[in-house]
């Protein structure tokens, strides 16, 4: 096992370092940051390269609503740090365990409930430091929010799992934390859930979470205290006290829901896409975008019926990790990854075979 | 010129290949006539011109896709362009190259009121997508100052801003889904209807490409319902570093306002010359701050922000009473451009973005550097995303003067990214920066660029010699240049 030590500046070439000798070998490395989201993605081999060493927070000033973090830096920490200053991720991002990592939210490209309303981890991301696959650290973007300097490569590693280059330091944007925040509950059906939610986010609501399980719409609403108090009058549902431990507990996969053996599948549709005639239970968020489902269906049927509303479906839990786990692209779409993962990771070193297996 | 235009270096003639061209588009959609090309020898950035080859427009994908197997084919370069406003050049024709216009593809096609999403071909208009949907209560967010003619296809190719930015994002953050013709002419989708799509995100990597990698032939945009509310503060200061802190002071309170911009005095002093919108002209620099939403927010918001501004030490403070004097204030913001041309034979544009802590240091080096090269800057600018727009005044018939300005311009973007910014925050690269890319980044960042465009166009055949310099070329600095109001589309606000 390879592991980094000391935070700093050193560590980056030390990486740098690990990767080139990696190369030079011919040896495939599984990046590891707090080994929270393992789960995440096929199966993959490698030697594990251990990042959580390279932590601490670069630099953080509340006021430019930018905080730069090395990849290493554990989430929980960060996200502390932000909270002192009365900020915090707009996004929201799924820890899963204890010690999640920046750099691996980052990878795995995964927002919470607050995404449709504020934003998805790469709306987020400003700037990164990688190093790609010939070992050399490479910075794009930057500590500023408007930027159109060079191709968006730091957008482009989220979500891509480690498999275009080691993500070794990360600026995002942060936000506010809303003075006020509440959540009300209102009986409903799925259908009309849906549309209720998508009609919602086309007024002037200040919406920042959304979800449907089991007959019950949960809608939670963040501002000011007047504009929080002016829309739960509109809202006009049931005030609940335990709102937050509702919202993490969906953030995080611990609600009743989750804890089933059944395969996990995470179906991103259209918003006002209706509910899909497949078999399984349900729940819904990110007002109707994001659905889970527990099912025992084929990934084909599934897969299937996704499409044909203009989304796509991943295997998220459970099932057979070493088939395509992401929904299967078109063969020009597929091309062009095939050709950009050549362009960073020519000797496919990076967690070969964790997004899809060519790559 | 027009010797070498005839021959290309390809070997391909204007005239063969216009007929060649003629095969598959409909007679009217080839130009190959040196005067009909004369309209499309530049953009907005019109210092710098040339004549295409051919211009072709079509209006169906399946001629783009036929344009683009065809030039493939023949190792031909082609160069899309929408509406050409733009300021830096990415649409610059190519001598031997095919200039490939979207104007035709300016179709709404579908609006999902529902999902609140459009449907849009490249040349429609930005701000017509507002106004399509403007009845219904939504719009789209991003604001860029030349949105009565920009092309929103354009905008996705430059990742446009605006003035919303801050609190709405840039066109990247506001698009779900595009429809990109390859460079061998294939149908690509990138994104999706949902949220997020399966794969490397590559609607984030279109965006702001500047028409290197594909040809985007649709667009699926997000809409957002329109603000219940919004109210503007104008608030002076004696001196420009307080003007600077109150705006990380608002941001520090935990308000995101809608917009948040600011002026120094001599911008200030033009534009009330321009405009007479009753500008405090003796106040050191110009705060505005606009806060939307529901009402009830922004009432809570307009107080804490009275407050900051208060506290910050600001000599006078005003907010529009009713709609029309809210415009009336952000008129002569938006007029910024046109007015520093009343104050000087010619002005010249730097785009810069700065962390927000560093605009006390860098306008007074701003500041200092203008007196050491005898010119004069007025200063606007983006101040809730730190997007500098100093305006360097000069006269281009003044023997040296150009010089000056040019190696000034150069000297405040090398200052931009001293302090932790970028040489370009919405006007993109084309070729009026690239060559300062060579201060942003080093040789390995420059290559892995050139690797990534190879993964889309291994022949660099799409808007070649633009964004990215090659290894060889990292040489000298350049920038927006206006010549005695030579700016194409005067009509436009710049800002």
């Amino acid at each position: 096992m390879q592991s980094v030590g000391q935070a700093g500046n050193n560590v980056d070439k030390e990486i740098s370092l690990l990767v080139k000798q990696a190369i030079t070998e011919g040896v495939p490395l599984r990046l590891r940051g707090g080994d929270t989201k393992a789960f995440y993605g096929r199966a993959s081999e490698g030697q594990p390269l251990e990042l959580r060493g390279h932590n601490g927070i670069v630099s953080y000033e509340p006021s430019e609503l930018v905080v730069t973090a090395r990849a290493g830096t554990s989430l929980a920490e960060l996200e502390s740090a932000l909270a002192e200053h009365g900020q915090m991720l707009g996004f929201e991002p799924p820890h899963f365990a204890e010690g999640a990592t920046v750099g691996g939210a980052i990878a795995c490209g995964l927002s919470g409930p607050r995404r449709p309303y504020a934003g998805s981890v790469r709306d987020f991301v400003l700037g990164t430091r990688i190093i790609n696959g010939r070992g050399e650290l490479l910075r794009f973007g930057g500590q500023v929010m408007k930027n159109v300097a060079g191709y968006d490569i730091s957008r482009l590693v989220v979500g891509a799992l480690g498999t275009l280059g080691v993500i070794v330091e990360v600026s995002m944007k942060v936000l506010p934390i809303p003075a006020r925040e509440e959540t009300v509950r209102i009986s409903m059906l799925c259908s009309q859930a849906i549309e209720q939610m998508n009609e919602w986010a086309g007024q002037p609501i200040p919406i920042s979470g959304t979800c449907h399980h089991d007959g019950t719409l949960y809608v939670r609403v963040s501002g000011s205290v007047k504009g929080v108090e002016a829309a739960i009058g509109r809202l006009d549902g049931e005030l609940i006290d335990e709102g937050a431990a509702f919202w993490h507990s969906v953030k995080e996969h611990r609600h009743a829901f989750f804890a089933d053996d059944r395969s996990q599948w995470r179906i991103s549709v259209p918003q006002a896409a209706p509910p899909l005639p497949l078999d399984g239970e349900w729940l819904i968020e990110w007002g109707g975008g994001q659905r889970w489902l527990k099912s025992d269906a084929q990934a084909v049927v599934i897969r299937k019926q996704v499409e044909a509303v203009g989304g796509h479906a991943t295997l998220f839990r459970g099932g057979d990790r070493s088939d395509e786990v992401f929904h299967p692209l078109p063969p020009g779409l597929f091309n062009l990854h095939r050709n950009l993962k050549n362009a960073f990771d020519p000797q496919r070193i990076f967690n070969p075979g964790r997004l899809y297996r060519e790559l | 010129m027009a010797q070498t235009a005839e021959r290309a270096p390809a070997g391909v003639d204007r005239g063969t290949l216009g007929r060649m061209l003629r095969q598959w588009l409909p007679e009217t959609a080839v130009l190959d006539h040196p005067e009909q090309l004369r309209p499309y020898e530049c953009d907005g950035l019109s210092a710098y011109r040339k004549l295409p080859l051919v211009v072709v427009l079509p209006d169906t994908i399946e001629q783009v896709q036929t344009v683009m197997r065809y030039c493939a084919s023949q190792q031909i370069p082609v160069v899309a362009r929408g509406a050409g406003t733009g300021l830096s050049g990415g649409a610059l024709p190519l001598e031997n190259g095919v200039l490939l216009s979207l104007t035709k593809f300016n179709r709404i096609l579908d609006v999902d009121l529902l999902n609140r999403t459009a449907r849009v071909q490249p040349g429609v208009r930005n701000l017509a997508i507002s106004e399509a949907v403007s009845a219904s209560g939504f719009y789209y967010a991003p604001d860029p100052s030349s949105q009565i003619a920009c092309s929103i296809g354009g905008n996705v190719a430059e990742n446009a801003g605006g003035l919303h930015c801050l609190k709405y994002g840039l066109t990247v953050h506001n698009i779900l889904k595009l429809q990109v013709v390859t460079v061998e002419g294939d149908l690509v989708t990138v994104g999706a209807d949902s949220l997020d799509a399966a794969g490397y995100d590559l609607l984030a990597l279109m965006t702001g490409s500047e028409g290197m990698l594909g040809i985007i032939v649709e667009i699926t945009v997000r809409l957002l319902p329109k603000p219940a509310s919004a109210k503007l503060i104008m608030a002076s200061f004696d001196d420009i570093e307080k003007a600077g802190n109150a705006v990380g002071n608002i941001i520090a309170t935990g308000i995101i306002p809608g917009g948040l911009e600011m002026m120094d005095n001599l911008a200030t002093r033009a534009t009330e010359d321009f405009v007479h919108a009753g500008y405090d002209v003796d106040a050191a620099a110009i705060l505005f701050c606009e806060l939307d939403g529901t009402p009830e927010e922004v009432s809570d918001d307009i107080e804490q922000v009275q407050k900051v501004l208060e506290e910050s030490g600001c000599t006078d403070m005003r907010i529009a009473q009713d709609e029309q004097q809210r415009q009336l204030f952000w008129s002569g913001r938006k007029a910024a451009f046109p007015a520093a041309g009343r104050l000087s034979p010619d002005y010249y544009c730097i785009d810069g973005t700065i962390p927000r802590k560093k605009i006390g240091y860098v306008l007074t080096r701003i500041a200092e550097m203008g007196q050491e090269y005898g010119l004069r800057i007025a200063n606007v600018f983006h101040a809730g995303d730190g997007n500098l727009h100093p305006l360097i005044l000069y006269d281009g018939n003044q023997p040296g003067e150009l010089e000056r300005t040019e190696e000034l311009g150069g000297k405040i973007l090398e200052l931009s990214v001293e302090v932790g910014g970028t040489i370009t925050g919405e006007h993109g690269v084309g070729v009026e920066k690239i060559n300062q890319m060579c201060v942003q980044f080093d040789k390995s960042e420059l290559s892995q660029f050139h690797a990534l465009k190879a993964a889309f166009d291994p022949n660099n055949l799409l808007n070649p010699g633009k964004a990215v310099p090659t290894l060889s070329r990292c040489a000298e600095f350049g920038a927006m240049h206006v010549h005695k109001g030579e700016l194409k589309f005067p009509e436009l606000e710049r800002f």
